[in-house]
């Protein structure tokens, strides 16, 4: 996927040092309830979903209320972009609510709130009397299904795909089942082929093609794009992803010699794993990593088919690659702790818990927020600035790499701070 | 031998699908299981049993149905394992649905055998290669491959729909805030100290008890979550009709759910065979040796809060009550002691069964048997006959039960037998003696 | 014959023996590494812990359960093992050619042992035949196996008490004794071998990974 850089992330204020943007005590004093705390890409904003009275519930932001209350609220999430939404319901009616600006239709039950990560776009699955759908951007698919357990929202905003259900199945009806009850709906349009099951979805940079993980038959899996399976088929897949700007389709399968990663169903790699998954593109396309275990229990991260020597006894999450994809970084946990690995040199400190880090835009430095006990660090290029918090958000370099942004909660205050990135190293 | 003719059960997975079988197919899958499915385990396990019947005793099948040897867990072994590695090449159908009762049915892959077999053999791996056998051929009764294909689909055990799911969790935490103000099932939180997480019953029959663990962890001051998409169910059936690839994803989706939130632990509800497959065969498969973050039984759960005085206990439950003690956390995780240490903590009148511990008796359902569904209760129901027996002599009232599984699987030997008991999870218990602070109700 | 018995073919035997356990040995360590999870989750100290509980008398539950198989067969296995290693005859014919020698058990005491495997035979034979649930999971290999396991002791016996004509029992002694060894590692009775691997394994996946007692 081409993650281009926010346009707006240059409008940033990037020259305050500290601005106190919100008392968090203060809510908690006056709402006899408030819910987990979000924070903006930008920092500039804080909120949670708060009871304002019994049963009661509507946003604070920033200390301010939204206008709207509902009967019940969640989801409250920011978008990539930065705008505000929430999912809430009032008189058994559920619908999205952004910016406190409810959608227009409402429905029997709304979830899987999704954005697209380039431009603004966001969908949900919801119910109706009429069955299960989608609405994306507000706009309710026209087609409904039996059932619908999975939402994927294209690139640009502009189009979504889900696992449907085909036909109702009564209970204990392992006949039917086998005939392939499951497909994918498009934009509300059906693939032409079912199958036993359809998993996670992915779109094609441009959003033209889908390709999903499907099971033919008991044992039998495989990639199918826009509907249309590999002849190859395996004992199993893992979510595939399309080469960016591309029509090539890349995925994990199990083959006879172990898991391998194929392309449009040949191998890729001259290597075969005791695991693979997560693969990712570098964000222009050239370079691919993934997560392999090279042995049983042993976990790192391969680039290009090449496995790095550094190997973790618990879990290597999902790799990210600098922005000018020379370089990949990977959270990875060993003995109960977790670190960074970057380029196959892993950070020595490590945490009870750390998040995805975060390259700098000339790829050199990596930050990430961690945490010991309840203690909240950030953590760059694998030193702790010992500094703690009781709450941080995801820190943010900034375009010209010189400075970091951190969003804080310290004694119930929640501070955004623009701290030179030198002050950290 | 004049041994009782073994009812003809009727089971359409097993019936339908042995019709579409022929020799062939089926050489195919075994040579391929056999070849390249196993090695030094089922190798070494076949060269090595003497067939000294010494692991007869170890399995309550047998010892519940007058000591039929065909319920011996070596008896099983050849029954099934022996005939097929003898002739490979030219099993007939109806061989393979003998297969299926046998190792599908007739035994709970409850490993007490292993513990009796003077070289540790591993009876329960054996009938479990045969399961897989059995599942690649798709014979797997009914039921419990309509719980595998809802695995498959919904990756939770009873085709709970997502909705559903969350609508649940909201319902139930305005049911827990009723009861105590500060009650809340935070969705999606990251970076919990708890993801919780429960087995489809939960949702679908059974939704108070995630009331009550909302009302616990108001009370212990917990911070935890649980997910509002799929990977919140952390049952397993696959594993047991020997569908592995749905196992494993199954288990990835469980334990990404709980990476994905940056919890630091995962504890699973009540359930022995979910802790099994989260714990063991679902890492195992695909690749971990360990679960990527910790992951603690309910029991382990519960004996944390009590110890460490986060629950007070404000009265002692006082009917007699003993345990029922799941194998796979007990002979699984070793969670007898703590399971004693809680009981201790909030009952006032304890007997133990006998035998106990790790010798404990399975309750007969597990290893996906009761999943099986009714055509095969009545034969479940004879093949703990033990257990009845074990419990009556307890003469305790009330039964706790930190499983699903056997949850069902005891009441239905308590009513088969009319042991006038009744079941409860440790939970229910926890419900009736915690303190609840003044300040914290509603 | 008695030449090429008590010569070439006791060299072939151990020959045999030796190499056949080898194979085995190194089989087993081959597969136990496409048994992906074997190695990672073995631990010496729980191994122990279970091959201490095992290879004691009454350590374990089933073998208090069983006291009387479990009294029968340590007689019979030490019996088997140990009294032909520390026999006398055994002994003589090493040194006569090889010309070493080690502690050597009385006559007496050699023939006691060799009774009382003779007499464990038979309980495990009678075991064999009269429990349904042993019964039914017999097949004539498992009498052959038995009766490989006692023909030498048998054989050794009515040499030893000069019953028939002594040459030929001794030729046909070594003949059973040789079949035995050879059998070894290519039937059960290569149970020898994987015991203490079987023991391990499952010791070890029941301490180190699940936490609980195995005995
Ligand atoms: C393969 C080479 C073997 C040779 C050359 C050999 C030779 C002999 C000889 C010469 C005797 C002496 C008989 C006497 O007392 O006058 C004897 C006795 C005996 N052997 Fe072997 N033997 C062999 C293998 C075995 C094996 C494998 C076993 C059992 C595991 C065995 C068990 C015995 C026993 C129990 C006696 C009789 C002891 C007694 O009653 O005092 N032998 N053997
Ligand atoms: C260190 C070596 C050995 C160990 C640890 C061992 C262990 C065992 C065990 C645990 C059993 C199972 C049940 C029972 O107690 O009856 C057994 C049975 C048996 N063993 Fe061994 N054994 C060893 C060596 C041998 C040898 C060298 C032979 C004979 C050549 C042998 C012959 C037998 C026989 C015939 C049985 C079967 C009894 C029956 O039919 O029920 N064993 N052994
Ligand atoms: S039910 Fe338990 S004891 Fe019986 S054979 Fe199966 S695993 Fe062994
Ligand atoms: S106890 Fe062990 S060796 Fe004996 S018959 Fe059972 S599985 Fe085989
Ligand atoms: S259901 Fe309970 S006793 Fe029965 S196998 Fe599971 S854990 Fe064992």
């Amino acid at each position: 996927m081409n993650l281009k850089a926010y346009p707006e992330k240059h409008s940033w204020d990037w020259e305050t040092s500290t601005k106190e943007i919100a008392n968090i005590s203060d809510w908690i004093s006056s709402f006899p309830e408030v819910q987990e705390i979000v924070i903006s890409p930008e920092g500039e904003r804080i909120a949670a979903i708060v009871m304002t009275e019994d049963d009661v519930f509507s946003v604070c932001v920033n200390g301010e209320l939204w206008t709207n209350t509902f009967e019940k609220a969640w989801s409250l999430k920011f978008s990539p972009n930065g705008s505000l939404f929430c999912i809430g319901m009032n008189d058994d009616e559920w619908t999205v609510i952004e910016e406190d600006k409810p959608w227009e239709d409402s429905f029997d039950y709304v979830w899987n709130m999704k954005f697209s990560p380039e431009s603004p776009g966001v969908g949900v699955n919801v119910r109706t009397s009429e069955g299960y759908g989608v609405a994306l951007n507000g706009n309710p698919w026209d087609s409904k299904f039996v059932q619908m357990r999975s939402l994927e929202v294209s690139p640009d905003g502009k189009r979504a795909a889900g696992t449907v259900q085909l036909t109702s199945l009564a209970e204990g009806d392992v006949f039917s089942f086998k005939k392939g009850l499951w497909g994918l709906a498009v934009d509300g349009e059906l693939w032409g082929t079912n199958f036993l099951n359809v998993w996670d979805c992915v779109f094609s940079t441009e959003g033209t093609k889908v390709a999903a993980e499907v099971r033919l038959v008991s044992g039998r899996q495989t990639i199918a794009v826009d509907g249309i399976p590999w002849d190859q088929e395996f004992k199993a897949v893992w979510r595939p992803i399309f080469v960016p700007d591309g029509h090539d389709v890349i995925a994990p399968c199990l083959t006879t010699d172990g898991w391998r990663l194929l392309v449009n169903g040949k191998s890729l790699w001259n290597k075969s794993f005791n695991q693979a998954w997560n693969t990712v593109f570098s964000p222009n396309g050239a370079k691919l990593a993934a997560v392999v275990s090279p042995e049983f229990g042993r976990w790192t991260i391969g680039v290009d088919g090449n496995v790095w020597k550094n190997s973790f006894g618990e879990v290597v999450l999902a790799p990210v690659f600098s922005p000018d994809g020379q370089r990949v970084a990977a959270v990875a946990k060993d003995s109960g702790k977790w670190t960074i690995i970057v380029n196959d040199v892993p950070w020595i400190e490590n945490f009870d818990m750390i998040w995805d880090p975060a390259f700098s835009p000339d790829g050199l430095h990596v930050a990430a927020k961690a945490a010991r006990g309840s203690d909240y660090f950030v953590v760059v290029d694998g030193k702790n600035s010992n500094q703690k918090f009781s709450k941080l958000g995801a820190p943010v370099f900034s375009p010209d790499g010189s400075r970091l942004l951190m969003k804080t909660v310290e004694a119930g205050r929640y501070f955004r701070k623009i701290v030179p990135l030198k002050n950290l190293l | 031998m004049g041994l009782p003719a073994i009812p003809i059960v009727s089971d359409p997975g097993l019936d339908e699908t042995v019709k579409g079988l022929t020799p062939e197919k089926i050489a195919k899958v075994v040579n391929r299981i056999i070849d390249s499915e196993t090695a030094a385990r089922f190798k070494v396990y076949m060269k090595t049993c003497v067939h000294c019947g010494l692991c007869s005793d170890a399995c309550h099948w047998f010892l519940s149905n007058d000591r039929d040897p065909r319920f011996s867990p070596v008896g099983k072994v050849k029954q099934t394992l022996w005939e097929i590695i003898k002739r490979k090449d030219s099993l007939d159908p109806a061989f393979l649905k003998e297969c299926s009762r046998i190792a599908h049915t007739e035994c709970n892959v409850c490993r007490r055998c292993s513990m009796y077999c003077p070289f540790g053999i591993d009876i329960a791996y054996l009938l479990m290669v045969v399961r897989r056998i059995c599942s690649e051929l798709e014979m797997v009764p009914q039921f419990l491959q309509d719980t595998v294909n809802s695995h498959s689909v919904t990756m939770n055990q009873m085709w709970v729909k997502q909705d559903e799911w969350i609508d649940t969790l909201q319902w139930q935490e305005e049911e827990a805030k009723g009861e105590i103000k500060t009650a809340r099932i935070p969705l999606d939180k990251e970076g919990a100290d708890v993801f919780y997480s429960v087995i489809a019953p939960e949702p679908k029959i059974l939704a108070q008890l995630i009331g009550n663990i909302a009302q616990i962890m108001a009370v212990a001051k917990v911070d935890w979550t649980m997910p509002s998409f799929d990977g919140w169910d952390n049952s397993n059936m696959a594993m047991y009709s020997g569908d592995f690839e749905t196992m494993g994803r199954v288990e990835r989706y469980h334990h990404e759910a709980a990476l994905k939130l940056k919890a630091r632990r995962i504890v699973m509800g009540e359930c022995g065979h979910a802790f099994r497959g989260a714990a063991y065969d679902g890492p195992k498969w695909l690749g971990w040796k360990q679960p990527p973050i910790p992951l603690i039984h309910a029991v382990d759960f519960y004996h944390e809060l009590i110890t460490t005085g986060r629950i007070k206990i404000a009265r002692k439950f006082k009917t007699p009550v003993t345990v029922q003690e799941p194998c796979n956390i007990v002979r699984g995780r070793g969670l007898g002691k703590k399971l004693r240490e809680i009981i201790a903590a909030t009952c006032e009148d304890f007997t133990p069964p006998y035998p106990d511990f790790e010798h404990n008796y399975c309750c007969g359902a597990g290893g996906g048997v009761i999943n099986c569904g009714p055509p095969w209760k009545t034969s479940r129901v004879k093949g703990n006959e033990v257990k009845a027996k074990q419990l009556a002599e307890t003469k305790a009232k009330i039964i706790i039960t930190p499983c699903h599984n056997c949850h069902s699987g005891i009441e239905d030997i308590i009513s088969g037998y009319k042991l006038g008991m009744h079941v409860k999870f440790f939970s229910e218990i926890l419900m009736e003696v915690m303190e609840i602070p003044d300040e914290l109700r509603a | 014959m008695y030449e090429f018995v008590s010569g070439p073919l006791v060299w072939i035997a151990f020959i045999v023996f030796v190499s056949g356990m080898v194979y085995q040995f190194v089989t087993m360590l081959r597969s136990a590494r496409k048994d992906k999870v074997i190695y990672p989750y073995m631990s010496l100290k729980y191994s122990l812990r279970s091959l201490f509980h095992w290879m004691i008398p009454f350590a374990s539950r089933n073998m208090r359960d069983r006291y009387e198989v479990t009294i029968v067969t340590f007689l019979f296995h030490i019996c088997l093992i140990l009294g032909p290693i520390f026999l006398l005859a055994h002994i003589a014919m090493f040194a006569f050619a090889w010309g070493f020698k080690w502690q050597t058990l009385s006559q007496v005491a050699g023939t006691y042992m060799t009774i009382v495997v003779i007499l464990a035979s038979l309980f495990l034979l009678l075991r064999r035949l009269m429990m349904p649930e042993i019964q039914f999971v017999t097949d004539p290999s498992d009498y052959l196996l038995l009766a490989i396991a006692a023909a030498p002791f048998i054989t050794g016996l009515a040499a030893n008490q000069q019953w028939f004509d002594y040459q030929t029992t001794v030729i046909v002694h070594i003949i059973t004794g040789a079949v035995m060894l050879m059998l070894i590692p290519f039937t059960r009775l290569s149970h020898m071998l994987f015991f203490p691997f079987t023991r391990a394994y499952m010791g070890s996946e029941f301490g180190a990974v699940r936490n609980a007692r195995d005995w």
